[in-house]
């Protein structure tokens, strides 16, 4: 390769520009004010805001600036067992043999109720989780009542979706939850559960919880029968209680491969169904008849949107040598127009990292990377004193051997690798442990088509990246985990045929 | 007709070497009308009907340009920004009238408005007045004194269907009238048929017949039909020696729209990316609001950065858009929104 890939960003050489001292956006914070949050929230059982068992709280932070937002009970397995006595109770009292007409009403009303708090909902997504505002404004709620609303329609039904065979509810569904799109995953566990007749004691993650208690409130708000929904606030221990406790019918869990592996362990031998939504390190493979512009467009919301805080994060740049160099350029030149900061600001296109933990795994890796002999590529964005913040990175010279090429970084850390023909992005794509999903850039449909039949990945996005719609399943190949959510294929893991 | 064709070529070359050196000179050539009503039947293929071979553009991915352009308009512009944004758009306005009834009077009071946009605030005077030939000299002669430029349309705007020699004669008549800047369209029905040499050779020749005076070349976007034709065409007027790429005449719907202009303002980028001259870029028709403006300056922002956020580089065409940018900057300055009548209409 004639190309020098150890180039840094700002050696990248762009014609000689004159000085102008430019015109800068002012701060523009999405006003607050509105947002009533309570100082202490307790667990949702029964339709009831309760206390937990041990009288223990533990704080959450807003990771852009590390102050204190509330305090949130800590659940334990007394708390567990009551709601899923709870839920049991809903399910085999009201929701299990109520008409799919009726329930698709209550589910209905959910997906308005969250529109109409939309606005508080998104300001509280972002201080909790660290989002920019724009993402959890125009993405996350959105998806979140979309989902709702997609299942709300099938309640009535299910007797169809499958054809020649008859549906009915599995029972009690417990739920784990991630932190990178707290409210919307909460949705897309929720909504195809309960729509399908079952009842569900949902476990959001410890750095986030407050969305989740905030659509407890909106459950109440809908007068949903008591027990089809319980929200049970705890860490790694109160989600180990769920997926132990011998009441609960199926394990639905979204999270890391590790934590999906202890599960899968845990309930061998039982009864209970599991759908596993892990980790992934996707390619994004662009081929050089692709339509450059819009595909470094696609790459840049690929693996900067939410942070690289997503799942399938298009965190593996494939691209083909022959366009190496004007692909790196104009990457280069591209991150230097992300606004990293504040989430609340309405300009910011990449907020904080969501923990500390989570901020010192990225420098981890990082660091890793560059002592592996890649070359580093970063945005200078002026990163906040406070926080926990990552510039925009991507890394060249990188090949598939290297830890920041297999392993998920789950931050804003792109790696660049090349490829010379269609077979060997095919294999390189591949040659991953996971296998949620892919992107593929090309201007010939045939190349699209052929590649998309060769990806072992869940989901395959030809000409675009990170596009999600309730109609359309999810899921992993590999150790990306089993199961699909959206769509009609969502609704199977929540249904016994007969 | 052979030998005119010869040298067409040859300067279409000459021109395109000089262009890849990134300095543009054009070649001395007279203009022979009559030949040029000659048709040209289109052949097909990558080479055109008269030995040119047109830029290689690369394809464009209408959703994802789209997606991109919505996402930089979301952009919130407030405050200091956003009366500093709204100055910056003045600047770079062409205060355009382009009417059959178009007369000394209206002219001169557009003239007066560019030069001095608002009597309450203290503002830039506008970068150029947009007119028909007939009004270069009026609008000349009201603009002496100030820093206001006079744009003309010529080439048998805005259908471009004229013979070259007619359009040519518009041209310089344009130029001796006073005019500092030209705007021309192309041949969009060349462009559609596949004459690109067509395109090329009139630009390239328009360029030549303008002197000193600038060159903004108007694509008609909406008469392209799709956004490859857009970016090919944008190539094409840039290597044809265009200072400015335009997106309308004004005349057409849909005219200027923010996708577009971004994905011309990526040719440019490209372009000065090869080592090419910088080239501007002027959207006109449909920019109305001072928001759609701020809009716009934002995805030059995005695009090309500060650099182009310059009036040298980045215009407006426009006629009622001035008056919304005073009605906004008049709402940060005092406050509250004053009544349409509290602005001149001119």
């Amino acid at each position: 390769m004639a190309t020098d890939i150890t180039k840094k960003t700002h050696e990248t050489k762009l014609a000689p520009r004159r000085e102008r001292a430019g015109w800068t956006y002012a701060p523009s914070p999405e006003a607050k004010d509105h947002v009533r949050l309570k100082g202490r929230y307790d667990l949702f059982i029964d339709g009831k805001f309760v206390a937990p068992h041990s009288g223990k709280h533990f704080a959450t932070h807003n990771p852009a600036d590390e102050s204190h937002i509330a305090d949130v009970a800590e659940g334990d397995e007394h708390d567990v067992d009551t709601a899923v006595r709870a839920a049991r109770k809903a399910f085999e009292g009201t929701w299990g043999k109520m008409r799919g007409s009726e329930r698709g009403k209550y589910v209905y009303r959910i997906a308005r109720r969250i529109q109409e708090r939309a606005r508080e909902l998104a300001i509280v997504e972002s201080v909790d989780g660290g989002k920019p505002i724009k993402e959890s404004r125009d993405v996350d709620l959105p998806l979140a009542a979309a989902h709702f609303f997609h299942y709300a329609g099938w309640a009535d039904k299910l007797d169809y979706a499958f054809a020649g065979r008859r549906a009915r509810p599995l029972g009690v569904a417990g739920q784990i939850i991630p932190w990178n799109f707290p409210l919307l995953m909460a949705a897309w566990k929720i909504a195809p559960a309960i729509a399908c007749g079952n009842t569900v004691v949902l476990k959001p993650a410890e750095t986030t919880p407050l969305t989740a208690l905030l659509l407890a409130e909106i459950i109440q708000e809908c007068d949903l029968p008591p027990g089809v929904v319980n929200i049970v606030t705890g860490a790694g221990k109160t989600g180990g209680a769920l997926v132990d406790h011998a009441g609960v019918d199926k394990i639905a869990f979204t999270g890391s491969t590790d934590v999906g592996k202890r599960i899968q362990r845990a309930i061998a031998g039982t009864n209970k169904r599991l759908t596993l939504e892990l980790g992934g390190k996707a390619a994004n493979i662009v081929f050089a008849d692709a339509p450059i512009d819009q595909a470094v467009d696609g790459i840049v919301n690929g693996i900067y949107f939410n942070q690289g805080h997503v799942c399938c994060a298009g965190s593996r740049l494939l691209v083909e040598e022959s366009i190496h160099d004007v692909v790196v350029r104009k990457l280069s030149r591209r991150i230097e127009q992300l606004r990293v900061g504040d989430p609340l600001d309405k300009n910011t296109d990449v907020g904080a990292i969501n923990s500390k933990m989570q901020l010192e795994k990225i420098h981890e890796l990082v660091a890793a990377a560059v002592s592996e002999g890649c070359a580093i590529h970063q945005s200078s964005a002026k990163i906040p004193t406070k926080g926990y913040f990552f510039a925009p990175t991507f890394f060249t010279g990188v090949s598939q051997s290297h830890r920041i090429a297999q392993e998920e970084v789950f931050g804003p850390v792109l790696s660049v690798i090349t490829f010379r023909t269609p077979d060997e992005a095919v294999e390189k794509a591949n040659n991953t442990m996971y296998g949620l999903s892919a992107g593929i850039w090309t201007d010939k449909a045939a190349k699209v088509f052929w590649m998309a039949k060769r990806m072992r990945a869940g989901v395959v996005w030809a000409n675009t990246f990170n596009k999600f719609d309730p109609t359309s399943p999810f899921g992993g190949y590999k150790e990306s985990g089993f199961g699909r959510e959206g769509g009609r294929a969502g609704l199977a893991p929540y249904l016994e045929m007969v | 007709m052979a030998t005119r064709k010869q040298t067409s070529t040859r300067v279409t070359r000459q021109a395109r070497a000089e262009q890849r050196n990134g300095k543009h000179r054009p070649t001395s050539r007279t203009g022979t009308g009559a030949q040029e009503a000659a048709l040209v039947v289109p052949t097909g293929g990558t080479r055109g009907p008269r030995g040119y071979r047109p830029p290689k553009s690369p394809p464009i991915e209408a959703i994802a340009l789209e997606e991109r352009a919505a996402s930089i308009a979301k952009r919130s512009i407030k405050k200091a920004s956003k009366v500093e944004g709204l100055k910056l758009a003045i600047a770079m306005m062409d205060l355009t009238t382009l009417e059959g009834k178009d007369t000394p009077g209206k002219v001169v009071s557009m003239c007066r408005k560019a030069a001095r946009p608002s009597e309450r605030l203290d503002l830039p005077s506008c970068a150029a007045v947009c007119v028909y030939p007939n009004l270069v000299a009026v609008a000349k002669r009201a603009l002496e004194g100030t820093t206001v430029k006079v744009a003309s349309v010529a080439t048998a705007f805005p259908s471009g269907q004229s013979p070259l020699a007619v359009k040519l004669i518009d041209v310089r008549r344009a130029v001796d009238f006073g005019a500092d800047e030209i705007d021309m369209v192309i041949d969009r029905g060349a462009f559609l048929r596949g004459d690109y040499g067509k395109v090329f050779d009139e630009i390239a020749q328009t360029k030549e017949a303008c002197g000193a005076a600038h060159l903004k070349v108007i694509l008609e976007t909406g008469e392209l039909g799709t956004y490859d034709a857009i970016r090919l065409a944008s190539d094409l007027a840039i290597e044809a020696g265009g200072d400015f790429i335009k997106t309308s005449t004004g005349k057409v719907q849909p005219a200027a729209t923010l996708p577009v202009t971004l994905l011309m303002l990526e040719a440019i980028r490209d372009h000065v990316d090869a080592g090419g001259r910088n080239i501007g870029m002027k959207p006109a028709g449909g920019v109305r609001t001072a928001k759609q403006a701020l809009q716009y300056l934002c995805i030059v922002k995005e695009t090309l950065g500060d650099e182009w956020l310059d009036p040298d580089l980045f215009r407006f065409g426009a006629s009622a858009l001035l008056n919304d940018v005073l009605m906004q900057l008049e709402k940060e300055r005092t406050g509250s929104y004053a009544g349409e009548d509290y602005f001149s209409k001119d």
